[in-house]
């Protein structure tokens, strides 16, 4: 073997492993501590999993984080299937409706955030527009109030997320042997029929893609949630990586900070495990 | 982008002899001409719609970064504009810091897609075209570092960044975008390049040539839409990115575009305007990279789908 071949896979690999691996067995460890910053770190056992029982927020920012994952995991992955049905056509000016729906998916999360906070104010295009509906009634200061401002932070998410999601279905779609169709077509069935006989089955691949980044993304959800609302008020929009960034880095307690860390790594395990699976199939064939 | 012309030519022939079968040459039973335009227009209003919907928040944010505080204040921010100026975007460009922050971003930007594209096109080169031990279980660790949750990370990286004695600066952070997005890269490139048939490197080590020069002449050139691809979805990923940059920096002047609007956003409170100005600011650049390279960045997100 050249040595320059060598070293082609053990630089990236030292600098990933200097800057991830290592950092995430301290990670697990610091999860095992009760930490300052300051002082030597000192080491509680499962102290801290045993504290996240009796903690409220914690809670709250648990059951958040599996409501993120099903309503905008679910609802992403509906939308972006249905747009990208609509918009699988040849058809004129196809390609505008498309750019149109996938354009927020190159805008970062917290411009993203920013667009929407404007829409939302007291004074804002929502209320306004409620008020010339007749709705006035649904006025709302959206992110101020605690039964609201979640799912006002989940909207701007969505929106950003819908034409990602339609990418990969174009895609998947796209890979279908029309074959399939004129079989069915000639054999009677109806669009109904050649949609959950053909496409829903054809799309199997794509559907556990979409999965995993659905899962991954609404772990990772930060960004959106910083800028809007930072997860308040009164911790009604925390999700658990917003609660784990406060912990660590406002409140300093970087022990507890990282055993939500290990929370959400395990919430997110099996999707890695199941990706790595398959990935692992992929580089065999 | 390019359509599904297969599929849809089904959809909208008229079932021709040569398709439907030889039986099915009888005169057409579809419905008239006017049934189809109905359905054109069907679909162009459902369509539009969801495009009017969807861009509407951009045309609004672009109409609000044009109006005066004035303006807002008196009408509201989301009432019809009663004014035009370009005064929001100095506030924010010079006065808001947006300018510092947008070439801190570049700095962080360029040098990590520049990286971290290098050093994964070097190891997904190797462990594709070289029968190296361990392989996939290497690829799959790379894979897997770069799947791992954020979080897990923040806190040891923004130690080790302050140990370095980088901590606050740049540095840092392009260390931690290299070091937490290479496995992606090697990944999505490895399954680019074990395409590319062995004939052709065989022939160039006929020819003479030494492993570096296969890297450089032969396969990266052969890597070219992957990792046009990959440039066009990291610039996007690294420039937008907000977590990394408020680990492991704290100096309002050191940070990219990202935090800063973050910043702008307490800065000026209630000045929708000046937010508005900002973050069209801070979304021009990812928006003018994705008009430029549509194609490639498009074709970049489905790279990360493996089937």
């Amino acid at each position: 073997m050249p040595p320059v071949v060598l070293a082609f896979v053990l630089v990236p690999l030292l600098v990933e492993a200097f800057w991830v691996f290592w950092p995430a067995l301290q990670g697990f460890y610091l999860s095992l501590t009760s930490w300052d910053g300051l002082s030597a770190p000192k080491f509680v056992g499962l102290g801290n999993f045993s504290e996240m029982v009796h903690d409220e927020v914690f809670r709250t920012a648990a059951i958040n984080t599996v409501l993120w994952l099903l309503l905008f995991g679910g609802l992403s992955a509906a939308l972006g299937l249905g747009a990208a049905l609509l918009l699988q056509q040849d058809r004129r000016g196809i390609g505008f409706y498309r750019a149109a729906l996938f354009l927020p998916v190159v805008f970062s999360l917290v411009a993203t955030a920013l667009v929407w906070q404007a829409m939302y104010q007291p004074d804002g295009l929502i209320n306004n527009v409620l008020g010339a509906i007749g709705l006035g009634g649904w006025k709302h200061a959206w992110l101020a109030d605690q039964d609201t401002a979640f799912y006002a932070v989940i909207v701007p998410a969505l929106w950003r997320q819908v034409g990602y999601v339609m990418v990969l279905y174009l895609a998947g779609l796209k890979g279908i042997d029309p074959v399939l169709y004129e079989a069915a077509k000639v054999d009677g069935a109806t669009r109904l029929q050649q949609f959950r006989h053909i496409t829903l089955p054809q799309l199997r691949s794509v559907n556990a893609v979409v999965l995993s980044v659905i899962v991954i993304d609404s772990l990772r959800s930060f960004d959106v949630v910083w800028a809007l609302t930072r997860g308040g008020p009164y911790h009604s929009s925390e999700l658990l990586s917003t609660y784990m960034y406060s912990t660590a880095f406002q409140s300093l307690r970087l022990g507890y900070g990282s055993a939500l860390a290990v929370v959400i790594f395990v919430l997110a395990f099996g999707v890695i495990a199941s990706y790595l699976v398959r990935a692992f199939r992929e580089a065999d064939s | 982008m390019t359509a599904t012309h297969a599929t849809t030519d089904l959809k909208d022939a008229e079932g021709p002899a040569g398709r439907a079968g030889p039986a099915k040459v009888v005169a057409p039973h579809r419905p008239a001409p006017s049934g189809r335009a109905l359905r054109t227009a069907g679909f162009h209003l459902s369509a539009g719609l969801l495009s009017a919907l969807w861009l509407l928040p951009i045309a609004l944010v672009l109409v609000t970064s044009t109006r005066t505080f004035d303006d807002i204040a008196a009408h509201g921010v989301g009432s019809r504009p009663h004014s035009f100026t370009f005064d929001s975007f100095r506030q924010a460009w010079v006065d808001g810091g947006q300018q510092r922050a947008l070439i801190n971003s570049m700095l962080v930007t360029i040098p990590t897609v520049l990286l971290s594209l290098g050093l994964a096109s070097m190891a997904a080169f190797a462990l594709s075209r070289y029968d190296l031990p361990f392989r996939r279980v290497l690829l799959l660790l790379m894979l897997g570092g770069n799947l791992l949750p954020p979080q897990i990370l923040l806190i040891p990286v923004s130690k080790l960044s302050e140990l370095l004695g980088i901590y606050d600066q740049l540095y840092a952070l392009i260390g931690v975008q290299v070091g937490f997005g290479v496995g992606f890269y090697v990944f999505v490139l490895h399954g680019f390049m074990r395409a590319i048939p062995g004939e052709i490197q065989q022939a160039a080590v006929i020819d003479g040539a030494n492993p570096w020069q296969i890297y450089w002449r032969v396969i990266l050139p052969l890597a070219r839409p992957a990792l046009a691809a990959l440039t066009a979805l990291s610039f996007t990923w690294i420039f937008n990115d907000l977590l990394w940059a408020i680990t492991v920096l704290r100096t309002d002047t050191q940070m990219p575009i990202t935090a800063s609007l973050i910043g702008l956003q307490g800065q000026y409170v209630s000045m929708w305007n000046v937010i508005a100005a900002g973050s069209v600011i801070a979304a021009a650049p990812t928006v003018a990279v994705f008009l430029r390279f549509q194609r490639h960045f498009v074709a970049g997100l489905n790279l990360g789908a493996v089937k």
